[in-house]
């Protein structure tokens, strides 16, 4: 094999090697990217209705209420502006409790209830999932906006 | 040989990010609160919890809202700045005790000095969510009116008072 | 008293740090031997001063010294004493002083272990490691001293995260940041390498062990992690793609590539520029891990403190140490030269290829950890990258890695015929391939996928088994004289390569059978979960130390015999009113048995988890088998002959060739 051949050939072999990589980054990005909204623009239908999302914001007091199965609970997350009721089958994390941050991942059902199927607890009692701490912050803002002081 | 700063030059890029993703620190975005009304509430009283507090109970001065913890390390940092603060009645200092066992509070006053004309237990952290508390502590300078002036996140150092706090509360009480 | 010791010993170590780190590097450029000479006695005094500073704070958690803030806020008066000793990395100060106090352990290695190297390169090499521990131990000094005080003394402390009151978490973090830190004497070698202009094959065989040594511990580290995860958590993951995760994931990966790559450098004295690349990218990306745990520019379930005065510091401390050295390395690369030739089909092409694979693989992997930063950067909104990102670019890439691992041993150096090749493996790839296919019916279900990983793990099996029997049978005398005669550093690249077949096993078979189920148990009441049944009998209060329990008891049967008694714990920590998971594991080869609790229902009920996970102790095995495949590689004697490693240099011979 000439050596130009031989050049020829990595030069080839690589970018197919980076082609593909790329498709791989990009296919994979597409559908697996998870954005996040808060309750304020779910409730303003700002939310994708066929597409799984973050949810964020707090976990209203006196919301929770499990079925008799158990394991299925409902609750209710706010952003102190708006309130999405959330749906979630299984077991919910340690950290988990009313009046405190939430982010929950799933789809909007058809009955309006987010369908979560991951609900993720941070690991310090202290610490804010930053998702749910922008919520509470862009609701601030809004509340703030329309005059109004927030409501707890 | 060009191609042997692509790495380099790769890697400032990287930094460019992690530069931008570090100045986008949540602590630095301005609390939409400044300027606002004080969120209300009413919260039992930690010394006489027959007793409750409301922010309307201090219309007509110039005052503190201090949130602390006695599980709050650099609380105790503070602390000494707002007890010799007190002492010098310039202005009246209420605290907000965040998250806490009321026992522990109470005892841990006694150990450190009351700087607090009166604390307001918050047990679950909600009056902290409206106020938008990131961490404790966290200092409020609120007017005459209910309209939150300034908020300072982290502990309050001499330096801190003296040139940010005293002198908004002097301009204040005009 | 004994903090201000610590501190002031920490203030001492800087000091010999500034020593170590500027005036051996002079010396060298300079060529005074008595600069040169600093060096050894320099860091050999900044690893005294050093581990007394870490003694300190370990004296003060073990003494419950609550006027030292840092302790205050980590450890609590009724927390156990082993506990209270691995408090001392439990928080963000501990872990950096820790991360100094490996850097100096290594350090210490290098003075023992560098008699034979030249003058000059010994002290560059300290050079650059003490250049290294100034940025720690300022970074230490200026914005997180452990022994700051608290005065007066709280009278309790805070107490460390429950999560981190766990066997695993007394030796995860030593472990990785040996690992992690390790890659600073493979950097350190690298840009001595590169300020000296002497890129050749002992420079490759003098950091090879070096290497082999921090890849084995980051192996073990990351590992042990994994295993902490999966019994921790309470759910059962073994690795999520957290940021943190990939923090690790992303130097092993580098890591593993820097290994192959340094072989061919030292055998073949090719890959000179990208071997030094990679020396830097690991070690960059081990800082780069450092930055993203402690900046809090990611978060993720490990951020438990996080302070942007911290982030800017390490932020400027990774620009000038990675800057720099890739601006060297842009300076003096271009000269060194590249080595042997070879052919299109030869190990070097395939070696070569693995480790591009490797590389392609750690910049999906980053891209991914850091896309939400890009995004956020960009004002974009808030997004994350779920887990199957990652999956389904990382699969796909290591799939031709794991392919071309099977092949690369029986390639010769600089040309290799590929149908002689094909002929040689064609029956190991059949036995592969047949096995793949039927295993998976006698275990109950057939699907492509776990075919697919079944096929990599056999084939790396069946050609590991056929290159040690074609190696023995080719070698005289009884077998344990043959086994004997092969040299450690090929048994380790054996066991290191099955180690990664027992790993892929352990993880297809996990994947593809393990049954996870989330139930309400009544008293009494039993859930299947083929072949075994758990049944509940009830869940007591019980005290620990210093939180209080819930254990309940899972009884599992397998046709009707009582093979478990599992008791699986719910805590709830006093101090700071934390509940944690305790899952209840009885560990099989063949299966794990995996009950924790959920929450507590009506009339003594509980939510549990009942997950039947088949294999997946294999996944750590392996991991276990690759870092015993580095050990045995680095006690290799070839690194030991020290007389002629410094004084013949192979790479003339093979630059004349070229």
């Amino acid at each position: 094999m000439k050596p130009r051949h031989k050049k020829l050939l990595w030069v080839l072999g690589s970018l197919s090697l980076l082609g593909v990589a790329t498709w791989l980054v990009l296919n994979a990005l597409d559908k697996n990217l998870n954005y996040f909204y808060s309750p304020t623009q779910v409730a303003n239908h700002e939310a994708p209705s066929n597409r799984s999302f973050r949810l964020g914001g707090l976990v209203v007091d006196g919301s929770l209420k499990r079925q008799t199965d158990g394991l299925t609970v409902e609750f209710v997350v706010t952003d102190t502006a708006s309130n999405i009721p959330v749906r979630y089958k299984g077991i919910l994390p340690d950290l988990f409790k009313e009046g405190k941050s939430v982010v929950a991942q799933g789809k909007l059902g058809a009955d309006g209830h987010f369908v979560a199927d991951q609900v993720l607890a941070k690991h310090d009692e202290n610490y804010m999932p930053p998702e749910a701490a922008k919520a509470l912050e862009d609701a601030r803002k809004i509340n703030a906006n329309a005059g109004k002081a927030p409501q707890p | 040989m060009l191609r042997f700063l692509a790495p380099f030059a790769v890697f400032v890029a990287l930094i460019v990010f992690f530069a931008i993703g570090l100045k986008r620190d949540p602590r630095e975005i301005p609390s939409p609160l400044i300027n606002q009304q004080a969120p209300a509430f009413k919260l039992q009283q930690l010394q006489a919890p027959s007793k409750q507090f409301s922010p309307s109970d201090m219309l007509g001065q110039v005052w503190l809202f201090n949130v602390w913890a006695s599980w709050c390390v650099s609380c105790r940092e503070e602390h000494p700045v707002f007890v010799e603060l007190s002492k010098s009645k310039l202005v009246p200092i209420v605290g907000l005790n965040y998250k806490d066992k009321s026992a522990d509070a109470l005892q841990w006053l006694i150990q450190f000095g009351n700087p607090y004309v009166l604390s307001a237990m918050d047990l679950d952290g909600r009056v902290g969510i409206d106020y938008g508390v990131y961490g404790v502590p966290e200092t409020y300078v609120i007017d005459k009116q209910g309209v939150i002036r300034m908020k300072h996140i982290g502990p309050v150092t001499p330096e801190i008072l003296q040139n940010k706090i005293l002198p908004r509360v002097r301009e204040l009480s005009k | 008293m004994i903090p201000e010791i610590g501190h002031f010993a920490l203030i001492l170590a800087l000091i010999l740090a500034l020593v170590q780190g500027i005036l051996p590097l002079i010396g060298a450029a300079t060529n005074q031997a008595n600069f040169m000479a600093v060096a050894r006695p320099a860091a050999q005094g900044q690893f005294v001063f050093v581990a007394i500073a870490f003694a300190c704070l370990a004296y003060a958690f073990l003494a419950n010294d609550f006027s030292v803030k840092y302790v205050a806020t980590n450890s609590n008066s009724l927390l156990p004493a082993q506990y209270r000793f691995s408090a001392v990395w439990g928080g963000h100060e501990g872990s950096i002083l820790l991360w100094t106090l490996t850097l100096s352990v290594w350090t210490l290695l290098v003075t023992l272990f560098s008699r034979h190297l030249p003058q000059a390169m010994a002290a560059r090499v300290l050079g650059v490691m003490g250049l290294i521990s100034i940025g720690f131990l300022l970074f230490t000094l200026m914005v997180s001293n452990p022994f700051e005080r608290l005065l007066p003394a709280a009278l309790e402390g805070r107490d460390l995260n429950p999560l981190l009151q766990d066997p695993g978490m007394v030796i995860h973090p030593p472990i990785l940041y040996i690992g992690y830190v390790g890659f600073s004497v493979a950097f350190a070698f690298a840009l001595a390498a590169l300020m000296g202009g002497r890129l050749d094959a002992a420079w490759a065989r003098w950091s090879r062990p070096w290497t082999t040594a921090a890849w084995v511990f980051l192996t073990l580290g990351i590992a042990l992690g994994s295993g902490w995860a999966y019994y921790e958590l309470g759910w059962g993951g073994w690795w999520f793609w957290d940021p943190v995760e990939n923090a690790s994931f992303l130097p092993w990966l580098v890591g593993t590539a820097l290994i192959h790559s340094l072989a061919v450098t030292e055998k073949r004295g090719t890959f000179k520029s990208w071997t030094v690349l990679l020396a830097i990218a690991a070690f960059s990306l081990s800082l780069l891990g450092t930055f993203l745990v402690r900046s809090g520019v990611l978060t993720s379930v490990h951020a438990f403190a996080t302070d942007p005065k911290r982030g800017v510091f390490i932020l400027i401390f990774l620009t000038i140490v990675i800057g720099a050295s890739l601006l060297l390395f842009a300076w003096r690369a271009p000269k060194v030269g590249l080595g042997g030739k070879f052919a299109l089909i030869s190990r070097e092409t395939f070696l070569l290829a693995n480790n591009v694979l490797l590389l392609v693989a750690t910049g999906a992997v980053l891209l991914g950890t850091l896309y939400p930063l890009f995004i956020d950067a960009l004002d974009l909104g808030k997004i994350s990258v779920g887990p199957p990102y990652f999956d389904a670019v990382f699969l796909p890439l290591m799939a031709p890695a794991i392919f071309l691992m099977g092949i690369g041993p029986f390639a010769r150096w600089k040309e290799q015929s590929l149908p002689e090749l094909a002929k040689r493996l064609k029956w190991a790839f059949g036995v592969a391939l047949l096995s793949a296919l039927l295993m998976p019916l006698t275990l109950g279900k057939w699907t492509p996928l776990i075919s697919f990983g079944l096929l990599l793990a056999f084939w790396v099996i069946a050609t590991g088994v056929y290159g040690v029997w074609s190696r023995l049978s080719q070698t005289p005398g009884t077998m344990m004289s043959r086994i004997a005669k092969q040299s450690p550093s090929w048994w380790g690249m054996q066991v290191a390569h099955l180690g990664i077949a027992i790993f892929i096993i352990g993880v297809t078979l996990v994947k593809g059978y393990e049954t996870e189920r989330d139930v309400r148990m009544a008293l009494g009441s039993a859930v299947a979960v083929h072949p075994y049944s758990f049944t509940f009998r009830g869940a007591k209060p019980q005290a620990g130390p210093n939180y209080q329990a819930w254990v309940g008891t899972v009884e599992v049967f397998k046709n009707d015999k009582l093979v478990a008694t599992l008791h699986p714990e719910k805590r709830n920590y006093f101090s700071t009113g934390m509940a944690m998971t305790e899952a209840a594991i009885d560990t099989g080869i063949t299966r794990d048995l995996y009950v924790a609790l959920g929450e507590p229902l009506e009339n003594g009920a509980w939510s549990v988890r009942v997950y039947h996970k088949p294999f997946v102790d294999w996944i750590w095995g392996g991991c276990v088998l690759m870092a015993l495949g580095g050990l045995l590689a680095i006690s290799d004697r070839r690194y030991r002959l020290h007389q002629r490693s410094a004084n013949a240099s192979p790479t003339l011979t093979v630059e004349s060739q070229a």
